[in-house]
């Protein structure tokens, strides 16, 4: 790589984020809507921005690089990777919210648009937002899941299982047709998954041909026994199984409701994609907003002693001593309190929604950060006393510029392992929060709250198992993943593992 | 010790009134009590009256810090910081919103959960040892690998589910012990507390059995247990007699911590089974919005946390002569 290349690693994201600011800005008015960005959206713009700058500044340093391309060497760490992957698309599609025009405009007057905004998610799945049904029914169901009073036409009432308005419409005779348009639907939704995945391997056997010199059959067939640093058996064969189960989903969503509905009617599926993104931007969010008082006050605490170290350390400990579960409860009680009487400050729900989740990332920050905190604080204590950073302070380098030059480079790896690590217990800690009812806001599409919702109905017989098993799926696979790939991450990049 | 465990009960104290002073800022800085007032009394009886009203009957109708209409030393404690943080160092916790004394209700709800949470705690962390020495007896296998991914797929799992598999399983399908309840007198109340002890056992596994493994693993990779091999030890009794015994001071620093907050019990745990321990006490009050509850377990978990703390610095010195704590 070249040196001007090398000082100019910045260039390539900051033009990425120009484009994307730009994108952010004038795309939606070119579809005719008005973009409608909630906070988080834009907290989570810039957490990619800031991937962005970090992918290419790693790229550029070799201490960092080599681990991460360990990481990408490792065939469950890339599955793993592949699996976030489809949720981070879900998530960020979910993010780009905007206003819908109404459909009857006075000729003249400004536009008047809906209330409530929508992402570019809910517009791309719109059939499963918009095929809400009276109440429960079960996956793939045809008829409602309990008995509802219909009026006949001679005038009596009967009780019976209604059909779904949306779920199964497309059939004459249910009983009959069911098993084999599913059928037909799965048999599409393969036949174009493989269709697109061979295409996707022939693409990427072409590329890596073209950059090794030896043409595309060479690149295939070393990718196919495995000779090649990246696992791309596994990469493929995952990416096979997630195309298959998109085109699944796409195809079987249209006509059905693949994980039922809930009492209200709305599709479970639905709520469980959309729940991607709430479980997201608590997983990232709060370590976005914990970051940098985690770094600056451990790294404080430990370069300088006395006072600044005793300061640190007492605020920490305080923190760390309060059970997490009180303290969130606390402070959630008294930002719903505070949400309660002063409604003014709100546009819409949405807005107060986005604000209370916002609020529940923060507090969730507040009271993860002490565990970096204390291992960056013993980390920099180690540093400071290392020759180099000692002949730093002789030369008289400010401390300021040690602490950004020489120390926080050297600590990076641990808070690299920390937030991967971190990740999957904020998903979790989600769920149990929401059940507590300190969690996200019950409008709030989550898993939590589906699990809430869903427990009262456990009693039912049948059951209704439905939301659980949807909210269960979805939120294993993440976690599941993110460990997976968490632990991967830590092999690489922790050096005490390294050695072993 | 003693003058140690004396300096370190002194050191709890600014953090108790760090604690203190972070709950009344959320509580009564944050919200007033009057909006704490307007809350409970919902959106249409809000009258001027009847805040007061509220106000009064529950103690809050006083200034925050300083009263300037007191006389003499009751400037200070006729105020609400006085009242309802302060007095929480004398573990005079007043009462609840419902009238009900939370200091005798706790009293009376730890034992339920103390009942739960010690079992899971104990057979844990037997459990997760055995399984973690096992692994690490097998270390680089199969056996090993697959375990470990075993234990990642554990973790994956949320508790809320252990808790609803667990008593579908048990309790709705093989109808083997009852899904939930408590029985506050006798012996009958064991078949009530079998499900949530296990259930919090399993649960517990998979996290627990990964972290001993790397306590042992990192010890293995140390010097002295080379020494034992070469001197033609059997690996059964390095792991035992030498990596076990070394491993203690990672065990215990992870482990002591947490004796004390058994007494707090498990919310998830309790609220799903209906045990009436102080779990399901703070969930009721969280769901309740009973302030007066939340900063009365607010405190209590400090306490039993940095108790917990101290007993972690006495146990080193039991399991390792060389420390000294002075």
């Amino acid at each position: 790589m070249s040196s001007l290349m090398t000082r100019r690693w910045w260039a390539w994201p900051l033009v990425a984020t120009l484009v994307l600011i730009a994108a952010l800005a004038w795309l939606p008015p070119l579809f005719g809507v008005k973009p409608n960005y909630l906070w988080t959206d834009r907290l989570i713009f810039v957490l990619v921005v800031v991937t962005l700058f970090g992918i290419a500044y790693v790229r550029q340093r070799e201490h960092l690089a080599g681990p991460w391309r360990q990481v990408f060497r490792r065939p469950l760490a890339m599955a793993a990777l592949v699996v976030l992957a489809a949720y981070v698309v879900v998530a960020l599609l979910d993010s780009i919210h905007f206003l819908v025009p109404l459909p009857d405009q006075t000729k003249g007057q400004p536009v008047q648009y809906a209330v409530s905004p929508v992402s570019v998610f809910d517009v791309l799945v719109n059939p499963l937002r918009k095929h809400t049904e009276q109440t429960y029914s079960a996956p793939f169901a045809t008829h409602l899941f309990s008995k509802q009073t219909v009026d006949r036409p001679d005038g009596t009432k009967e009780r019976i299982y209604e059909r779904l308005k949306y779920g199964g419409a497309q059939l004459t005779n249910p009983a009959r047709q069911e098993a084999g348009d599913i059928l037909r639907r799965l048999g599409m939704a393969a036949w174009q998954a493989v269709l697109l995945w061979l295409a996707l391997v022939a693409l990427v056997a072409w590329l890596l041909g073209r950059r090794d010199g030896n043409g595309t059959g060479a690149a295939l067939r070393t990718m196919a026994a495995g000779r090649r640093p990246v696992p791309w058996r596994t990469l493929f064969v995952t990416g096979l199984a997630l195309l298959l189960l998109v085109f699944a989903a796409v195809h079987l969503g249209g006509g059905y409701h693949i994980f039922g509905t809930d009492k209200v009617g709305q599709d479970v599926f639905y709520l469980s994609l959309k729940s991607v993104r709430t479980g997201l931007v608590i997983g990232t969010l709060t370590t976005l907003v914990m970051l940098p008082f985690a770094i600056l006050l451990g790294i404080m605490a430990g370069y300088f002693h006395g006072w600044v170290d005793d300061l640190i350390q007492y605020l920490y400990t305080t923190l760390s001593s309060i059970p997490g579960v009180l303290l969130i409860a606390a402070a959630i009680l008294s930002i719903q309190v505070y949400i309660a009487n002063h409604p003014g400050l709100f546009d819409t729900d949405a807005d107060r929604a986005d604000l209370r989740l916002l609020a529940l990332c923060g507090i969730l920050g507040i009271t993860s950060w002490t565990t970096l905190c204390r291992l960056l604080r013993g980390e920099a204590l180690k540093l400071r006393e290392v020759d180099f950073i000692e002949a730093a302070t002789a030369f008289g380098v400010r401390h300021f510029t040690i602490i950004v030059r020489h120390i926080l480079p050297n600590v990076l790896h641990i808070v690299l392992i920390i937030v991967v690590l971190d990740f999957s217990g904020l998903v979790l800690a989600e769920a149990v929060l929401s059940y507590v009812g300190v969690g996200v806001d019950p409008s709030t599409a989550s898993w939590g709250n589906m699990i809430n919702g869903a427990r009262l109905e456990l009693a039912r017989d049948p059951m209704v198992w439905w939301s659980l098993a949807a909210a269960f799926v979805m939120m294993f696979t993440l976690v599941l993943a993110a460990n997976l790939f968490a632990d991967a991450v830590r092999d690489a990049f922790d050096p005490r593992l390294r050695r072993q | 010790m003693m003058a140690y465990i004396l300096r370190r009960l002194l050191y709890a104290i600014p953090i108790l009134i760090g604690v203190n002073l972070l709950t009344f800022t959320l509580f009564f800085v944050v919200n007033s009590p009057d909006d704490m007032a307007r809350m409970h009394l919902g959106v249409k009886h809000v009258t001027p009256a009847a805040i007061q009203n509220w106000k009064g009957e529950h103690g809050y109708d006083k200034p925050l810090l300083y009263n300037d209409q007191a006389h003499g030393i009751d400037k200070f404690t006729d105020t609400i910081f006085f009242t309802k943080s302060v007095r929480l160092f004398a573990f005079d916790f007043g009462n609840a919103d419902d009238g009900r004394n939370i200091g005798y209700d706790i009293r009376q709800r730890m034992w339920p959960s103390l009942a739960i949470q010690l079992p899971v705690f104990l057979v844990g962390l037997l459990v997760n040892i055995t399984f973690a020495m096992l692994l690490a007896f097998f270390r680089a296998t199969y056996i090993d690998l697959w375990g470990v991914v075993l234990c990642v797929v554990l973790m994956s799992i949320s508790s809320l589910f252990y808790i609803i598999g667990g008593q579908y399983l048990i309790g709705k399908l093989l109808h083997l012990v009852p899904i939930s309840g408590y029985d506050v007198e006798g012996w009958g109340t064991i078949k009530f507390l079998i499900l949530p002890v296990v259930i919090g056992i399993v649960g517990g596994i998979g996290s627990g059995t990964r972290w001993y493994r790397t306590v042992f693993l990192e010890e293995i990779g140390k010097d002295y247990v080379r020494t034992a091999r070469a001197k033609g030890l059997s690996e059964i009794y390095v792991l035992f007699r030498h990596v076990l015994k070394n491993a203690m001071i990672p065990i215990l620093t992870g482990v002591v911590v947490v004796i004390p907050t058994l007494f707090m019990g498990s919310l998830l745990t309790e609220s799903f089974f209906g045990i009436p321990g102080l779990g399901s006490y703070t969930i009721d009050a969280i769901q309740a919005q009973d302030f007066a509850i939340v900063r009365a377990m607010v405190f209590l978990g400090s306490v039993l946390y940095i108790l917990g703390l101290i007993l972690t610095d006495i146990s080193y010195t039991l399991v390792d002569p060389r420390i000294r704590l002075r």
